[in-house]
């Protein structure tokens, strides 16, 4: 059967360099229903080189949801209108014949565009180095169940950990806050045992890096959960804000 | 000391120390409403309480006190952290769906924060100015009667009530974001915070606006 295809007018957002001055440009396109967004903006870019033109930047890699890269602000959703997926796993079903669609690159001070709508999102990086990690010695591989902990706690720190670090919550948030990827990366070793002996360090070293990065402040609008690709949950961040108080009570170091 | 300097200083520190005030002012809001529920008795029972605490007088500007800096903290981090949030996006979206991820309440805490505050000064030089210094019905403890002469004004009684449903916008976002910035947020126990803040909203907000309208249109008096 002949399958249907969509005529769509793009509004996509170029801007040369990170210092350039942006502005959108109108696209139309011709574009099969079956199609994956990012499969559309393929076929657009093949054009565009085919008439010499300057391809449109834009990141992904994966394709399948896991990776992170992907990440546009469309119709003013992070990763398109439909919830808990990630860009590259929309289709152009979602969309109806005769459509406008605007895409925007994720706008953060600590996001800066670097082409068209692509964002340099290493800001997530310098998070992640300031404790985000467990430190372990090396040797050779532990026990299977020397250190047991109980299901319930296990998938909730695999809900935390569910995080694909895309930026997405950064993107939706009013503030540009990273609330909640930071809280997520708190929790996930906060619930577990592997994660106890750094973990007031942890929470300090990372919410300090975080605002020293210019991201802002939490206003509890709950926008990050609701276009969050992976659905983590705001209670991540109420766990983060638990584990800061305590850790600024708690503990005796004073230079986190 | 400076370690608590940067705790209060930092993102969480900022709205902790919101929602810390917050929560004074919702207690305090309770008090305030009791105390003017009392008009509804008629102006005896509402001057005997006016003055009753005027003879505890050094306690209450002692609260008062207390409640001036409380808000002065609750509106000075509300300016920090509005403008630090305003800086962390410097070009604004073209098309935002804000209005399909979050609520219009939890969007415009400032703009409802800073009406009530336009409010409050308003408020306060309309009663608490008469009621304590040297107002001719005050000297002779009729308080009630500069109640009912302020409400008789249409326009200010619509201001209060505007003012009020605002207040209302504010409460209903704060009350609950308050126990968020806690940390106090669980499956068990959030859904109930949320309803109870609700409750709380329209209590307050019910409960301050009928004052002006009972004033303005069923009260006979003279």
């Amino acid at each position: 059967m002949e399958e249907k295809k969509l005529n769509l007018t793009l509004k996509i957002w170029r801007q040369a360099a990170p210092d350039a001055a942006g502005g959108f440009q109108e696209y139309k396109v011709y574009v099969s229903p079956d199609s994956s967004f990012l499969e559309m903006l393929d076929e657009l870019n093949n054009e565009l080189e085919s008439q010499n033109l300057d391809p449109i930047a834009f990141e992904s890699d994966c394709r399948e949801g896991i990776c992170g890269t992907c990440g546009l602000v469309i119709n003013g959703h992070p990763h398109g209108p439909i919830p808990k997926i990630a860009t590259c796993q929309l289709h152009m079903r979602h969309f109806k014949d005769g459509d406008t669609i605007w895409v925007e690159p994720f706008r953060a001070k600590a996001f800066p565009v670097i082409k068209d709508l692509m964002v340099d999102r290493s800001a997530f990086d310098r998070i992640m180095e300031a404790g985000g990690f467990i430190s372990v010695n090396t040797g050779s591989v532990p026990d299977g169940n020397a250190i047991p902990i109980p299901k319930d706690i296990a998938s909730e720190a695999m809900d935390s950990a569910s995080c694909i670090g895309c930026g997405a919550c950064v993107a939706a948030c009013k503030n540009a806050s990273a609330m909640l990827f930071v809280s997520a990366k708190v929790s996930q070793f906060a619930l577990l045992p592997q994660g106890q002996p750094e973990r007031y360090r942890r929470v300090q070293a990372m919410v300090k890096k975080m605002d020293e990065l210019g991201f802002g402040a939490c206003s509890n609008t709950y926008a990050c959960e609701a276009e969050c690709p992976k659905g983590i949950s705001i209670k991540n961040i109420a766990r983060m804000n638990r584990e800061f108080i305590k850790a600024k009570v708690k503990t005796e170091e004073i230079d986190v | 000391m400076g370690w608590i300097a940067n705790a209060l200083n930092s993102s969480i520190g900022k709205k902790f120390i919101m929602a810390l005030t917050g929560v004074c002012l919702l207690l305090f809001l309770i008090i305030h409403l009791i105390n003017n529920l009392t008009l509804y008795g008629g102006p005896e029972l509402f001057n005997t309480v006016v003055k009753n605490l005027e003879g505890i007088k050094p306690l209450v500007r002692v609260i008062e006190l207390i409640l001036v800096l409380i808000f002065v903290f609750h509106i000075y981090d509300a300016i920090r952290v509005w403008y630090g949030n305003k800086k962390a996006r410097p070009i604004n979206y073209k098309i935002n769906a804000s209005a399909e991820n979050s609520t219009l309440f939890s969007r415009t805490m400032i703009w409802s924060g800073s009406i009530i505050f336009i409010f409050l000064v308003i408020h306060l030089r309309t009663f608490w100015v008469s009621f304590n210094l040297g107002h001719p019905l005050a000297q002779s403890h009729n308080y009630y009667e500069i109640v009912v002469q302020a409400f008789r004004d249409p326009v200010y009684s619509l201001f209060y009530v505007v003012a009020i449903i605002l207040l209302g916008f504010h409460l209903k976002h704060g009350f609950q974001s308050a126990f968020q910035t806690f940390g106090w947020n669980n499956n068990k126990y959030f859904p109930m915070v949320r309803k109870l803040g609700d409750i709380y909203t329209y209590i307050m907000v019910i409960g301050f606006a009928s004052i002006p309208i009972y004033f303005l249109f069923f009260y006979g008096g003279n």
